[in-house]
Order: structure tokens, then C-alpha cells, then sequence
């Protein structure tokens, strides 16, 4: 994993609540066995519609999505993350996240940053008034910021501090664990023998 | 101090804890699929790993597999390709898979059930949102995404925060006709698809005490829908005897010494939870989905609501925007609403008890000419019984069309798919825009209502079909 310390790119403003996974890319798209060329699914049904955010072309180089409450919410389907990934975005701000979503783009690199309703509500001000303005999404200091001036936005985030820390490293959980191993195989020798085996 | 349900089974398997770091938790069964699980191998195969405990590893196919001619090769090149990832990556790694054409193949929460594998007190983990079905059995189960998978595989642990505990009471008693699906559809109405979020919820009191293990794995199956990390509810002799004869339960004296543990499982008299939710079922009524998220329904009796009718402003909107979607007017009885297709199935409502019910509903009576109605049992295991019952003849002697086993039309991705602006009534657990195909318009219902609603083709329940001679 790419280790992730500030981002600062287009920002696109998602004005929906409750998209969940099969919206952000539909089954029919989850029968690759890669985890690249996802982003031809990406929000597949609403790109149909010329006016959606996506299809406008100062957003068109978008990396910052902006988007309501229960952001990722539904199936587990980390195809998700990986294709608003493929597509470009490096990190989605929600007052809200399907927990799993949040999971899947901790690992994967995506920072899925917690902000309040209300900072969300004037970032969707902020890009709808200037299209292709830019968000920046500091994970050191756990900040988003946009505008400038009187106006300018700028407010902390939510990010637990271990996704953080792996995110900034650019860490392999795997690797991590992999170095209990020995806490491991001490915890499976007190296993009870009445637990089930496949084999 | 006592401790809760969740609180317990949390414990048992803590194999690591530091401060500032999550837990790191051992997995006692990892179920996999076609669909979530290939990107992992290929990730230990990059990182020159292995699967550390295929033993504690159960491989199916489900998702992406078609529910006729499933005898023969899969047509599409694009599905069959994923199909057969997961059986040479089974081959490869050593770990057991029931395939497409298998007794015990089905949809993975259908299968840990009917093996007995699923038992009360495990961990419990699979690349599927649904995976909290298994929670019925007073197992700490919940759904993850691939990377996770990868680490599971890898290292038969996940690393976990440790969540907040919920208790959902439900008291009083189910009236006749009312179901497991329209208790959790009300729940979820009333929480919102957000309420159960960061929560592990466990389901206690009469109602759900009251219900069949099928009953209690369709409420524990609907916890994400409302956000919760994972339902519970906590072993008891209804558990027990469901286990009993199961092949793969413990037999002889480990299943005298897990039945003494399991019993145990249950949260303590002085425990306390963070938040507590109860409801009374004695005034539920069947309920049904108007909407695009399933926190979006009501009683069958009652009407399409008004936007406007919504307190929250992002309510109203997403109110809007969902009838726009569904092509449904405030004020429609939800009775009047007349649908194309009715799928019973899923890893919500398709188990043997909920094709009885089904069966129940149209044995003598037929569906209704302009309604095709889809059933679909969750495993090949329930279709054998079913057939062995007769089910199927009662089925297509009234015209529904009788499928092999698989996720089937509750996700559009396999063939079995609504058609744009087709309408359903779906005993599955989403209706997404888009979930069970392009275009497609969704209602959740519980197994009656399907069945009804085939026959008389608008929403229904059995209490609205006229009397059998």
C-alpha cells in the first residue's frame, strides 16, 4: 500500500445520502478477478445521466469526493473502494461510512475521512460555486481545507488512530500480524477440541 | 461486572491486545465465495503466503452462478472464468469447496447452518455483508472485504476494534401471519439504515425467544441493513436441538462439553449495554418496503407516504428521490401497488421453513397471469427436501418457476435479474435501486406476502386471498 500523508485535488460534490456499495459500483461489474478496471462501474447507473457530477467536465479530474450521510453503506464488496480508487479518488468525506466501507478503504488506501454534517454541507457551497475547486485532505493534522479567506473551510476529521498511523507508513497489515505469529499459535493450542473442522 | 453476550465471545478469542492498537481476534471458520475471494489468493500468491488453517476454511459457490442449467457449464466466459478461480485456488490451497452440482453447495449462509458448522460462540467471518446470519446461533459473525479475507487466509486473525453492545427487546408475541421478516423490516423503519452503526446488537426477549433458528437467522441476517457490526441472539434449547443432528455438530462427549459452554454464552443479569432499543410485537402487522434503502417501509395496510411527511430535511429529500425511482405517488395504498415479479429466496428467506410457508400460502391456487413468480431454494440441500416433500409440484402446478440453488435474483449478477422498470416483491434484504437488476424496482417482503402477492399480483398478504373450497 502507497503510504497516504496529504492529498489536495479536485473536489466533487456527491449531494446524496445513503449511497450505498451497489450504487457506488452494481454487482454486474464484480466478475473481474482483478483489483484494477473497476472504474467502468463506478456509480454505473447515474453516469447514464449527462448532468450527473461526474459527467461535468470541471470535475472531471475529481479526487476528493464529497458525499452525505451512510456513505458505503450495504454489501461488504470491497470492489467498491477499489473503484473509486481506479478512477482517481484518493479520499471520500462523509459525515457517515458503512463501517465495512470504512474497513475496506483503510486497507486499501483510500482515506475515508468523518467530518460533521455541516462542514459537508458547505463543502457542497463551496464546489458547486467553483467548480474544480480543490479540497485538501491532511492526515497528519487530520484536517480537510477548501476556499480562502472570510470563507474558507477548513475542520478536522475522524480517522481512528490505528488506520491512520498504517495509512501514513503505508503498512501491511498482513505483515504486522504475521509478526504475532507466535501469540497466534500459543492462542490455538488452548483451542477446545469441540470446535468444528472442515478437513 | 457482568458481561454481555457479545462481551464473552469478544473475550474467548482475543489472541493479542496492546494499548492504542485494535484486538487482534482469532477466526474460527472463514467462509469464502467466488465473487470476494479471488483478488486474495492472488495477494497471497504476490506475497508468497499461504493459507495458514484451511481446516478452518469452507469454500462455496453462490453469487455468480445460474439457478437453471446449473448441470451444465456456465454460459457466460466472464462468470465461469470466477467460478473457476475459486476452484483452482480450493485445488491449490488445499481448502474443501461445494460446487456448483454438490448436495452441500448453496449460498454460503445457508450451508454453515444446515452443516452445523455454524455453532454458538465462534468467530465467524466471510467477504458477504450477510454473513451476520450466523449470529443467530449466538456466534460473533460479520461480513468483510477482500484485503480482509487476505488476512484471515493468511493469518487465521482479523484486527478489530472492539465495538459498542446494542440490545434490541423485543416483547409480547408475533400475531398469526406476522413473521421474523416483518419484525426486523419494522426494526430497521425505525432505526434507520444508520441506527445500528458501530454496534454489535444482540436480540433478546419473548418474541425472539419464541422464534424457529430459520426465524432468528432471517432477523440476524438483516443487521447490516441497519448498519450493526452483527446481530446476536444467545443459544438456547432451540438452538441446541437444531444443532443436534447436524453432521458436522460434535457428537459423543465433545458435544456434552460444547453444549455446557454454549449454555453459558448469555449475557449477565448485571451486565449493562451501551444502548437499548425495545419494541413490542404484539403490534406488528406485515411490512413492506416503499423505498430505496430498507429503512424505507411500512405496515401492508397502509399507504405510499408523503415526502413531506419526513421531519429530517435529507428524509424528505431522499424520499423524493426514491418514489421518483420507484415510480410510485404519495397516497397509493401499498395494496394497489401491482408488481411483475416475486422472488422468494436468499439468504434472508430461503431455507426449507420458508418454502413450506410459501407452499403453505399457494397450495390450490395459481399465480396470477401477468405475475411470474421465482423460487429459489438457498441450497441444494433445501431443494432435495423440498422436492422430497412435494413443495416443488405445489409450486409448478400453480406456474412458478422451480430454480437450483444460488443468491439468485437477490443481487443482479448472475441471470436472474428484474428488467428495467420491472417491479418486484423480493423476500431477499435489499432494494437498492439497481440491486436485482438496471432499472429495477424493489419491495422487501416476508414470505406470505411473496406468495400472496403471486397470486393476487399487487401487494397482498394470505388474509387477502379468498377462502379455498
Amino acid at each position: 500500500m502507497d503510504a497516504f500523508t496529504t492529498h489536495t485535488g479536485v473536489g466533487v460534490p456527491l449531494r446524496r445520502s445513503n449511497v450505498d456499495t451497489d450504487q457506488i459500483i452494481p454487482a454486474h461489474y464484480l466478475k473481474r478477478v482483478s483489483r484494477t478496471g473497476f472504474e467502468d462501474g463506478l456509480f454505473a447507473a447515474w453516469r447514464d445521466n449527462p448532468d450527473f457530477v461526474l459527467n461535468r467536465p470541471e470535475y472531471s479530474n475529481g479526487s476528493v469526493l464529497v458525499a452525505g450521510p451512510d456513505f458505503g453503506t450495504g454489501s461488504s464488496r470491497e470492489h467498491a473502494v477499489w473503484a473509486l480508487m481506479n478512477y482517481g479518488f484518493r479520499a471520500v468525506i462523509a459525515p457517515r461510512f458503512g463501517d465495512i466501507f470504512r474497513g475496506n478503504s483503510g486497507k486499501a488506501g483510500l482515506v475515508a475521512a468523518q467530518v460533521d454534517d455541516k462542514v459537508v454541507s458547505r463543502l457542497w457551497d463551496f464546489l458547486e460555486d467553483n467548480p474544480g475547486g480543490v479540497v485538501t485532505v491532511d492526515l497528519e493534522s487530520r484536517t480537510v481545507k477548501a476556499g480562502e479567506g472570510a470563507d474558507a473551510i477548513e475542520d478536522s476529521f475522524d480517522i481512528d488512530d490505528y488506520t491512520r498511523w498504517r495509512l501514513l507508513e503505508g503498512l501491511d497489515d498482513i505483515g504486522i500480524t504475521l509478526g504475532h505469529a507466535d501469540d497466534i499459535t500459543a492462542y490455538e493450542q488452548g483451542r477446545p477440541s469441540f470446535k468444528p473442522a472442515t478437513l | 461486572m457482568g458481561r454481555t453476550l457479545a462481551e464473552k465471545v469478544w473475550d474467548e478469542h482475543v489472541v493479542r491486545t496492546a494499548p492504542g492498537e485494535p484486538d487482534l481476534l482469532y477466526i474460527d471458520l472463514h467462509l469464502i465465495h467466488e465473487v470476494t475471494s479471488p483478488q486474495a489468493f492472488e495477494g497471497l500468491r504476490l506475497s508468497d503466503r499461504t493459507v495458514r488453517r484451511p481446516d478452518l476454511t469452507l469454500a462455496t459457490e453462490d453469487h455468480n452462478v445460474p439457478t437453471v442449467d446449473w448441470d451444465k457449464p456456465i454460459a457466460d466466459p466472464v462468470s465461469r472464468t470466477q467460478v473457476e478461480t475459486l476452484r483452482r485456488n480450493a485445488e491449490e490451497f488445499g481448502i474443501r469447496l461445494h460446487a456448483l452440482g454438490d448436495k452441500d453447495q448453496g449460498i454460503v449462509h445457508i450451508i454453515g447452518p444446515q452443516l452445523g458448522l455454524t455453532q454458538p460462540g465462534m468467530t465467524i467471518v466471510c467477504g458477504d455483508s450477510h454473513t451476520s446470519t450466523h449470529g443467530a446461533f449466538g456466534a460473533l459473525a460479520f461480513g468483510i472485504g477482500t484485503s480482509e479475507v487476505e488476512h484471515v487466509l493468511a493469518t487465521q486473525t482479523l484486527t478489530q476494534k472492539r465495538p459498542r453492545t446494542m440490545a434490541v427487546t423485543v416483547n409480547g408475541s408475533l400475531p398469526d401471519g406476522v413473521t421474523a421478516k416483518d419484525l426486523v423490516l419494522t426494526l430497521i423503519t425505525h432505526t434507520g439504515t444508520g441506527g445500528g452503526q458501530g454496534y454489535i446488537v444482540e436480540y433478546r426477549g419473548p418474541a425472539i425467544e419464541e422464534l424457529s433458528m430459520e426465524g432468528r437467522m432471517t432477523i440476524c441476517n438483516m443487521s447490516i441493513e441497519w448498519g450493526a457490526k452483527a446481530g446476536m441472539i444467545a443459544p438456547d434449547q432451540t438452538t441446541f436441538d437444531y444443532l443436534a443432528d447436524k453432521p458436522e455438530a460434535p457428537k459423543g462427549a465433545d458435544w456434552d462439553a460444547a453444549v455446557e459452554h454454549w449454555r453459558g454464552l448469555v449475557t449477565d443479569d448485571d451486565a449493562t449495554y451501551d444502548k437499548e432499543i425495545v419494541l413490542d410485537a404484539s403490534t406488528m402487522t406485515p411490512f413492506v418496503t416503499w423505498g430505496t434503502n430498507p429503512g424505507q417501509g411500512v405496515p401492508l395496510g397502509e399507504a405510499v407516504p408523503d415526502p413531506a411527511s419526513f421531519d429530517e430535511p435529507s428524509d424528505r429529500v431522499a424520499a423524493e428521490k426514491a418514489l421518483e425511482y420507484m415510480a410510485l405517488t404519495a397516497g397509493t395504498p401499498m395494496r394497489e401497488v401491482k408488481v411483475d415479479t416475486v422472488f422468494v429466496g436468499s439468504c434472508t428467506n430461503g431455507r426449507i421453513e420458508d418454502l413450506r410457508l410459501a407452499a403453505e400460502v399457494i397450495k390450490g391456487r395459481t399465480v396470477d397471469p401477468d405475475t411470474r413468480l421465482l423460487v429459489v431454494p438457498g441450497s441444494a440441500k433445501v431443494r432435495l427436501q423440498a422436492e422430497d416433500e412435494g413443495l416443488d409440484v405445489v409450486f409448478k402446478e400453480a406456474g412458478a418457476e422451480w430454480r437450483g440453488a444460488g443468491c439468485s435474483m437477490c443481487l443482479g449478477m448472475n441471470p436472474d435479474q428484474l428488467a428495467p422498470g420491472e417491479r418486484s416483491a423480493s423476500t431477499s434484504n435489499r432494494n437498492f435501486e439497481g440491486r436485482q437488476g438496471k432499472g429495477g424496482r424493489t419491495h422487501l417482503v416476508s414470505v406470505p406476502v411473496a406468495a400472496a402477492t403471486a397470486v393476487r399480483g399487487t401487494l397482498s398478504s394470505p388474509a387477502d386471498l379468498p377462502a379455498l373450497d
